[in-house]
């Protein structure tokens, strides 16, 4: 899958928040991406990022954005009609068990949830846990609910500062539901030091559990070594990884690489 | 007949003779412990130079197809003092540590930064294709290659190679001036200067424009160069370009390497296998062929 990247053009733009906005596009490759999988986008003139491949109906993708730095910005400005390069799909995916399944999210972290559960089987019972900050940055969940409408399922929004839905952290909620129910299998995706709490909350538990890890990329394909946490290439030996796994290796919920290469601590 | 994967490149003495080229997968000691259980000879580190340096931004790295890549990271690193720092515990793992400047007493001082690190050796980057200043435009100046080489050979007490690449001036004329300023061996070649446009964005497809072709395109121009060196010179050879299979690999001894450094191939092969599996077609090639040692086979093919 290391073809050259193609162009394509971005066809709508959703605002989620003041900050987040989906951009969809026609693409039957990233289209076909699994859930966890991520393309390199290129916005030329401007920068190169990962992005984890968001659903979108029809033989459509989408990438959803939150602008931070220039090239997030560059992606987040692009209106209906304007190109991105993108390549991929690159990594490996989620392994989507059947039975009950509790998915933890936050932020732009739910882009790889959303597609999970477009993808998981139809009789899977899913508990989807969705934090935020605050009640503006809240976002995807009229997207989870039309996901989720046709099987068994249950959606927990949590704002750190109570403003909606269960106030507090996502991992509490996330503790509560494994503290009340057995389930057969736990996915985060979101904030490292919230994937790592969650890690350790399924692996007490006794579940099944992996998280999608982020980390810088600049080429996507195992060659330039920016994204290594400890003895892993979160490009190409993730970015889905199981909970043993990431907590056994050093780095994961500790620290990371900066662009340099120079470590940085969460 | 037990025939032995032993390399020896100059002074160098290396377990297997294929070894990770500079530049690709980074600066991790974690990394590099992996690859080197993993059949790596030895670990070339990504340029490291006196100071941090984040790199371009992207696209950085941009596969081409057909086997090829085009690169300007920008030589990110962070610094020989952040990294002398993270390798300092190592005792295990051959790492090369490839040095970028563009001034002799950086060299040096950068050497010195090392002092107590248990490392196999030292690449002088002489050809990086694609930051001002320093790489090719040091490599281009005969005489300041001498000065540099003398430098790094001062200060070092491992072996010295000098990685040269194909710039504006005769690159043959800088593998004479390392060699004449002491260098151990020669690193040939580095990524060949390109440029790659993406004809729908309707500019180039790396954010620096101009970058370094690498991969399978450049392997026969390496063969080139490694036999042209091999031929006019009395100096061991690292042979790196375009090599991703054991077949690669011979021809590149053939033409006149003692070692081979792979990069692109990690590219397109797990990290845990590329390097065992070039080890073990040299294997049996040579088993096939009656020889014992891969030093037997360096520069056989233009004998």
């Amino acid at each position: 899958m290391h073809e050259t990247s193609h162009i394509v053009q971005v066809t709508s733009v959703r605002d989620e928040t003041a900050t987040v906005h989906t951009l969809e596009f026609d693409d039957s490759t990233m289209a076909a991406a699994l859930p966890g999988q991520f393309a390199m986008v290129w916005v030329p003139g401007i920068g190169e990022i990962p992005m984890s491949v968001m659903v979108a109906d029809g033989g459509r993708a989408a990438f959803t954005v939150r602008r931070h730095g220039e090239a997030t910005t560059g992606l987040y400005n692009l209106g209906p009609g304007e190109m991105m390069g993108v390549r991929g799909p690159y990594g490996n995916s989620f392994d989507i068990r059947a039975g009950r399944l509790l998915l933890v999210g936050g932020g732009t972290g739910l882009v790889p949830l959303m597609r999970l559960i477009s993808r998981a089987p139809p009789d899977a019972d899913i508990t989807l846990v969705m934090g935020a900050r605050t009640r503006p940055e809240v976002f995807f969940a009229d997207t989870a609910r039309a996901l989720l409408r046709p099987r068994p399922h249950c959606i927990v929004v949590c704002t750190d500062d109570g403003s909606y839905g269960r106030p507090g952290l996502a991992t509490d909620a996330a503790a509560d539901e494994l503290s009340g129910g057995a389930f057969d299998a736990v996915y985060a995706c979101g904030p490292e030091i919230m994937m790592y709490k969650v890690m350790r909350l399924a692996q007490d538990a006794g579940v099944f559990a992996q998280a999608s890890v982020e980390r810088i990329m600049k080429c996507g394909t195992g060659i330039c070594g920016s994204c290594c946490m400890g003895r892993e290439l979160v490009c190409g030996d993730g970015t889905v990884f199981e909970a043993g796994r990431l907590l056994a290796n050093p780095d994961f919920g500790v620290r990371y690489r900066t662009k340099s290469g120079e470590v940085a601590y969460y | 007949m037990e025939s032995s994967l032993e390399a020896q490149v100059g002074p160098l003495r290396l377990e297997r003779p294929t070894v990770l080229a500079s530049g690709i997968l980074g600066i991790s000691v974690e990394i590099f412990g992996r690859l080197h259980g993993a059949g790596a000879g030895a670990i070339v580190s990504k340029s490291i130079s006196v100071e941090p340096r984040d790199g371009y931004p992207g696209p950085t790295v941009v596969p081409l197809g057909g086997g090829g890549w085009i690169n300007a990271v920008g030589l990110s690193n962070p610094g020989a003092a952040a990294f002398a720092g993270m390798i300092r515990d190592n005792r295990t793992v051959p790492i090369i540590v490839s040095l970028v400047g563009s001034a002799p007493e950086e060299f040096s001082s950068m050497v010195e930064r090392f002092e107590g690190c248990h490392i196999a050796g030292y690449e002088i980057n002489l050809s990086c294709p694609h930051v001002d200043d320093v790489g090719l435009e040091v490599g281009d100046d005969p005489e300041l290659v001498s000065r540099v080489v003398r430098a790094t050979k001062s200060a070092a007490s491992v072996p010295v190679f000098a990685k040269v690449g194909l710039g504006r001036s005769d690159y043959l004329d800088t593998v004479s001036a390392a060699i004449d300023a002491g260098a151990d061996g020669i690193t040939a070649i580095n990524t060949v200067q390109a440029l790659a446009i993406d004809i729908e964005a309707q500019r180039p497809k790396l954010s620096n424009g101009i970058g370094g072709l690498s991969g399978i395109p450049i392997g026969t121009i390496a063969q080139r160069c490694v036999a042209q060196i091999h031929s006019q010179f009395d100096i061991p050879i690292m042979g790196c370009g375009g090599v991703s299979t054991w077949e690669d690999a011979v021809a590149l001894v053939l033409a006149g390497a003692s070692a081979v450094q792979l990069g692109s191939a990690l590219g397109y092969g797990s990290p845990d296998r590329v390097f065992a599996d070039v080890n073990d077609g040299i294997a049996r090639y040579m088993e096939r062929k009656g020889v014992r040692s891969v030093r037997e086979m360096v520069g056989r093919a233009l004998a």
